[in-house]
């Protein structure tokens, strides 16, 4: 951990993205809204074209050559993930479709059978919709749960305090929060979190959409027992995502959805269940999408995770300072610990109209609240926010030139 | 600084002056304490939000004003709404919002009336799709309104 991480090359890391050298409305590409969806490398893409051209049957269920090179590639995935997240066996790795469906998976079937008449799920005020609205229908299926909420300091981090005092009520069965914010770009301390929970008798969940594609995680050193994350974030597909779950959780909980490849044995009446994580897989996966899964896995790790947030830490610190000298520009959020993530509004414009002017030089960005709409009205801005967030491609050529805009917006709108 | 100015001149489709102003300093911005008719739009999507009210009388709209929050555009075109429709028919004023939502699919001027030739600077919203529905968000409220309903969306 001492040596200093090779600096990103950047310019040459932008080559392997084809649509980076696009241009729009006749300018050159800023895409900065990485935080949504990030852009594909040429490796992601023809891993995709190749499983298809070379490789492609379903898995898990023909006993020819051609279906058994395909398991295995789509095991070669789930063994990239498991070794991506620090897990101890790829057993504990559950394809989703995204982290959304982790959410809802965990929600369903952990949610329903494993907690109690009484305990309660506690998330923080900043999560994205993913990871709010399954825990209000768990609440609302009238099984007794609860739901309440951690609040968020007006620096944008994680109430320790007040989520002491929620732990302290001893019914918490879940807390399930984000491992950095989408719109705050907060980093949340997951070990101690995870502690303080386990210390309570608590589960944990976290939301590492964001997380995974900014820093090195390791499940075990957090010690959390769910963690959800996306690939289409990652530089990779869309319709893919990965939930981890220590096994013993995994051995013990129900399906969520029935159907093929899930089942041990089924007769007309009844069926059993397969173990996890076929148990969670059912029907035919996303097979394509895990082959660019595991390309964009293998992609982040050759450049090192270590490298991409060193880089990023460059990125948010040069951001920092160059948004804070926008005249009229407030940002959302000052966490010690951040990630390149950044929420703000402009005082003389709406963000959709910031939207359609950065368009118009080739910037994107976000407008609206992200998924996040409760954050929005925690800070009072009910009618949301630009947001910025960088990837590991982004410049700060890239950063200045949004800067510049803004300025220029200020002067468009005013 | 020309590439700079060319860019303006772009978005001034957009943004013209009247639409600024209009954004800037809407008329008629308050809630009615007394009214006819009166609904909601929304645009769930972004959070634009207009709350119109109407007063009637003798079967024209006498008064209009509105409450809201949102872009320059959906601001705009609400405070043109309010402008724009009182000495109208309900059907009459209908008709204008369709003739709005036209010129926002098609981008094509109307300067048959001073009326219109007003509501006109809201056409450039046709080289922007994902800005349409913040122009026609009040007038997808008037319809409710006038049809006595709560709430519009601009879905």
């Amino acid at each position: 951990m001492d040596a200093i991480p090779a600096r990103l090359d950047v310019a040459r890391l932008r080559q392997d993205f084809p649509i980076l050298s696009t241009q729009v409305r006749g300018k050159p590409l800023v895409f900065l809204d990485s935080g949504a969806s990030a852009q594909k490398p040429r490796a992601v893409i023809e891993a995709m074209t190749r499983c298809m051209e070379t490789a492609y049957a379903n898995v898990h269920r023909g006993a020819y050559h051609l279906s058994e090179v395909a398991t295995a590639n789509f095991e070669a995935a789930r063994e990239a993930a498991q070794r991506f997240l620090g897990a101890a066996t790829p057993e504990e790795i559950v394809f989703t479709r995204n982290s959304t469906e982790a959410f809802n998976l965990v929600a369903h079937s952990f949610g329903r059978a494993l907690l109690k008449r009484g305990q309660v799920v506690l998330v923080s005020e900043m999560e994205h919709h993913a990871n709010l609205v399954p825990w209000q229908m768990l609440r609302d299926a009238g099984l007794g749960i609860g739901l309440r909420f951690i609040r968020v300091t007006d620096a944008g981090e994680l109430d320790l305090e007040d989520y002491a005092r929620h732990l302290a009520q001893s019914d918490v069965g879940l807390v399930s929060v984000t491992h950095m914010s989408n719109v705050l770009g907060t980093v949340t301390p997951a070990a101690r979190i995870a502690r303080m929970a386990h210390e309570a008798g608590a589960r944990v969940m976290f939301d590492g959409s964001q997380a995974a594609v900014h820093r090195a995680v390791d499940v075990r050193a957090i010690d959390a027992d769910f963690y959800a994350f996306t690939g289409h974030k990652l530089y990779g597909p869309t319709g893919i995502g990965v939930l981890y779950g220590k096994r013993e959780l995994l051995d013990a909980m129900p399906p969520f959805q029935g159907g093929g490849d899930m089942i041990e044995t089924v007769t007309l009446e009844h069926s059993t269940w397969a173990a996890p994580p076929a148990r969670f897989e059912p029907g035919t996966p996303a097979i394509i999408e895990a082959a660019g899964l595991l390309a964009a896995i293998e992609y982040v790790n050759a450049i090192g995770m270590e490298a991409i947030e060193a880089h990023e830490r460059a990125l948010v610190e040069h951001a920092s300072a160059t948004l804070a000298q926008v005249p009229g520009l407030t940002l959302l959020g000052r966490a010690q610990d951040r990630g390149g993530v950044f929420a703000f509004s402009l005082d003389v414009a709406h963000p959709h109209d910031l939207s359609t002017f950065l368009d118009r030089r080739g910037i994107c960005v976000r407008a609206g609240r992200h998924c996040a709409e409760p954050l929005h009205a925690r800070f009072g801005l009910e009618g949301g926010t630009s947001r910025a967030s960088f990837g590991l491609y982004t410049t700060p050529e890239e950063i200045d030139a949004l800067a510049e805009a803004l300025a220029a917006a200020r002067k468009f709108f005013a | 600084m020309t590439g700079q100015a060319a860019g303006f001149e772009e978005l001034r489709d957009l943004y013209q002056e009247v639409i600024l102003d209009h954004g800037r300093k809407p008329r008629n911005q308050f809630r009615m304490e007394v009214f006819d008719a009166s609904a909601r739009g929304d645009n769930p999507m972004c959070g634009d939000r207009v709350e119109l009210f109407l007063a009637l009388e003798n079967g024209q709209i006498s008064k209009a004003s509105f409450l809201g929050r949102g872009c320059a555009i959906s601001q705009a075109s609400a405070s043109l709404l309010t402008e724009l429709v009182p000495g109208l028919t309900p059907e009459e004023a209908r008709a204008m919002g369709a003739r709005l939502r036209e010129m926002a699919k098609t981008g094509a001027r109307d300067d048959s009336t001073p009326a219109l030739a007003r509501l006109s600077a809201l056409s450039g919203v046709h080289e922007f799709p994902s800005r349409v529905k913040c122009a026609t968000l009040a007038w997808h409220a008037l319809d409710a309104a006038l049809d006595g309903s709560k709430e519009a969306s601009s879905e």
